[in-house]
């Protein structure tokens, strides 16, 4: 293959500025019929002054966030292990590319359908595309781990003998330390689904902000960034069992609405099927899937487009800006210890909750959309410049404040930069998607709404495009990246300590 | 044996060694000398495979050691029989050893003066202590060969005669590399010298001491 054209930096930020701007005359920003200051002024209020009273409703949320995050990335790491020896085969590669590129709250919606609202749901949900990621992260961590002790034991050792005597070992470590990574990340998808019925925290959350109880709603935000912040206190290899067994008994609690039998027998052989084919006129097919196409996929694609696209540059905005909010040499002591708090609390809250905030405040556009992943990705993204800007090696005389951020920051961090926004474009699609069950037009609310209707079939198909559309923006980032020269990602979560949210070390 | 035939060895396009025959007796012991670069990893890892391709047991001592870092020194130790029994055995093995595995494990860490680090991780002990784990595992594994690349060479020199002794009362046959070459005089019944990619001496271990010296003239 002929060696392509290296890209310029600056010429891939003017291209996604240029499609940002003409994204812009079709993103609805409105905030029309609402006061925004005066609905902030009283969360604010509610933040400032947290109100425990509803303690038992809060820690039984609290409890069942843990447990259900818990039993979900074991269950996942489970099958990640599982799958992770093997996945140079297509069968399994694909398999986890497949499990991996459905969102959580996809896979709760669907799981619904089969399960009911129930224990099974929430653990798979979670564990279903963990497992995907896991099987690829794994597979890579024992890929690279030494390979010479399994070398020594000669070619008559079994696989599995070999496995486990002289790769296992050798890869625990850091595998230990991405499970705990994606725990964190676990806790984050388990609170979040609760905005579709789980009884975690995000439930307890929307509750309490419909009933109007601002304080209550303050003290469930503390709870959860407590809870992050923690993790690595809390969670130590040796507890591990008993957190699982505290999990389970938890989850033994939760009363599941019952299903009607043969539930997942009619989902697969009825429900998904398109409905053309299930009433045996196949010619419909076509113009079955061209009014979906038309009614659905592409309008929700572009929605989803406009808002990635629009969020991708208040991404690199915030970092851009952000990336010294850590660096005592530019912000001063108290400046980063300040700067470390804000990044700290955009990163622990999912997007989809800060979105859910912002719907809150400014009523359903694609502003709180754009708002809440703009702020949550440049977020990680300044967080991580900032670790990499505190390790940069400085001339004794080298200056400080703005001009330190200036001359030296921005130049030297750049192309870090630039790679890890494109890192963090294929999830914010994958995001965006996502905002459309908060009401903004995207993909998921399309998918949403085929569900409300009981139209699975119809489901089926957007949830594979969005699968395609996702899979499609990670080539083009992957590409972009080697064009840039900053191919070598590594998966976030791998090797660095970092003390809160997501990790992405050594960039470009 | 007939390990190797006019062969060309090396990794990537250029050899490190050409036109390579060798032929080892059984209960020789060989020392590959040269100096370091000359090729003397490169023939082990052959032979090695020859020796392989032949159906005769090979215990290896890597100069890298090759251990598991996480895993404790009998484990390593242990590590030496795993192609002597399935995948159940082993599994078992490594949740916890059989009384009779663990104490045979055990006398062969005695041997090399490790009783009382058993049960510690490798990536704990000191590099000397790591390259006697490597022994130990080589001696468990026991065999018609033994293929040894610098098994000495981080031990106090007073260790290295004890356990030069321990090695050569447990194996007939060995091709070993060491860079010491009054060891090496110790040790072998015959002297093989690499320089310049090729078998440049090759004689008794009774060879004149200044034929030796010439292999490390550059």
């Amino acid at each position: 293959m002929p060696a392509r054209r290296r890209l310029s930096r600056l010429g891939v930020v003017a291209g996604f500025l240029a499609v940002a701007a003409l994204c812009l005359p079709f993103a609805d920003l409105t905030t029309a019929g609402h006061d925004p200051w005066q609905a902030l002024a009283r969360m604010a209020a509610g933040f400032l002054r947290p109100d425990f009273g509803a303690v038992e409703q809060i820690a039984r949320a609290t409890a069942l966030t843990l447990a259900f995050a818990l039993s979900g990335v074991a269950l996942g790491g489970f099958l990640g292990l599982l799958m992770a020896p093997f996945y140079r085969f297509r069968a399994i590669r694909w398999t986890a590319i497949a499990l991996r590129s459905v969102h959580e709250l996809f896979w709760a919606l669907m799981l619904m359908q089969v399960l009911g609202m129930g224990v099974a749901t929430g653990v798979l949900a979670i564990a279903l595309p963990y497992g995907g990621i896991f099987a690829k992260v794994l597979s890579e961590i024992l890929d690279e781990a030494d390979p010479r002790p399994a070398d020594w034991l000669g070619p008559r050792v079994d696989a599995l003998t070999r496995f486990l005597w002289a790769r296992a070992p050798l890869a625990r470590a850091e595998m230990a330390g991405y499970a705990l990574y994606r725990l964190e990340c676990g806790l984050r998808s388990s609170a979040v689904l609760g905005f579709v019925g789980l009884p975690t925290l995000g439930f307890q959350l929307d509750s309490f902000f419909k009933q109007g109880e601002y304080g209550a709603a303050g003290a469930i935000m503390v709870v959860y960034i407590t809870l992050i912040a923690t993790l690595r206190l809390w969670m130590r290899p040796r507890a591990v069992l008993i957190w699982l067994a505290a999990a389970a008994v938890m989850l033994a609690q939760v009363k599941s609405p019952p299903m009607g039998s043969g539930a997942l027998w009619r989902f697969l052989s009825s429900d998904i099927i398109p409905a053309p084919l299930r009433q045996g006129d196949p010619a419909a097919l076509w113009p079955w899937l061209a009014d979906l196409m038309r009614d659905a996929i592409l309008p929700g694609l572009f929605a989803t487009m406009v808002v990635a696209q629009l969020a991708l540059v208040l991404t690199g905005v915030v970092a851009f800006l952000g990336q010294a909010l850590i660096v005592p040499r530019v912000m001063g002591r108290a400046g980063a210890i300040v700067g470390h708090l804000w990044l700290v609390i955009l990163r622990s809250f999912p997007e989809y909750i800060l979105a859910y905030l912002f719907l809150q405040l400014f009523g359903p556009s694609m502003l709180p959309a754009i708002l809440a992943l703009g702020l949550h990705n440049g977020a990680i993204i300044a967080h991580l410049l900032g670790r990499q800007a505190r390790g940069l090696p400085l001339r004794p005389d080298a200056p400080r404040g703005l001009t330190l951020w200036g001359w030296e920051i921005v130049p030297r961090l750049f192309g870090n930069f630039v790679a890890l926004c494109l890192y963090r474009w294929e999830i914010m699609i994958r995001e965006s998607a996502i905002m459309g069950i908060l009401g903004i037009a995207t993909l998921g609310f399309f998918l949403d709404d085929a569900i409300a209707e009981l139209r699975l079939d119809r489901a089926m198909v957007i949830l594979i495009a969005t699968g395609f559309v996702t899979a499609a923006v990670d080539a083009l980032s992957r590409s972009l990246r080697a064009r840039l020269g900053a191919g070598r990602l590594r998966a976030p979560g791998r090797g660095g300590v970092l003390p809160v949210a997501q990790g992405l070390p050594n960039a470009g | 044996m007939h390990l190797l035939n006019a062969a060309d060895l090396g990794y990537g396009a250029v050899p490190v060694l050409r036109g390579i025959d060798l032929h080892v007796a059984t209960g020789e012991w060989v020392a590959l000398l040269g100096h370091s670069g000359a090729g003397k990893s490169t023939l082990l890892a052959a032979a090695r495979l020859a020796l392989m391709d032949q159906g005769l047991r090979v215990a290896l001592v890597p100069q890298d050691h090759a251990l598991v870092p996480q895993l404790s020194a009998l484990r390593n130790v242990l590590m030496g029989r795993l192609d002597d029994h399935g995948a159940v055995y082993n599994l078992a093995t490594l949740v916890r050893p059989r009384r009779a595995d663990r104490a045979a494990a055990l006398a062969v860490l005695a041997s090399v003066g490790l009783t009382s680090q058993a049960d510690r991780a490798v990536e704990t002990l000191s590099g000397g202590q790591k390259q006697r784990v490597a022994l130990a595992r080589a001696l468990y594994r026991g065999g018609d060969v033994l293929i040894a690349d610098e098994p000495l060479s981080a031990v106090d020199p007073a260790q290295a005669e004890a356990l030069a002794t321990v090695i050569r009362n447990a194996f007939p046959t060995a091709i070993i590399a060491l860079h010491d070459v009054g060891l090496a005089l110790g040790m072998a019944t015959r002297l093989i010298g690499l320089n310049g990619g090729r078998i440049v001496l090759d004689g008794p271990a009774t060879t004149p001491r200044d034929q030796i010296e010439a292999l490390y003239a550059r």
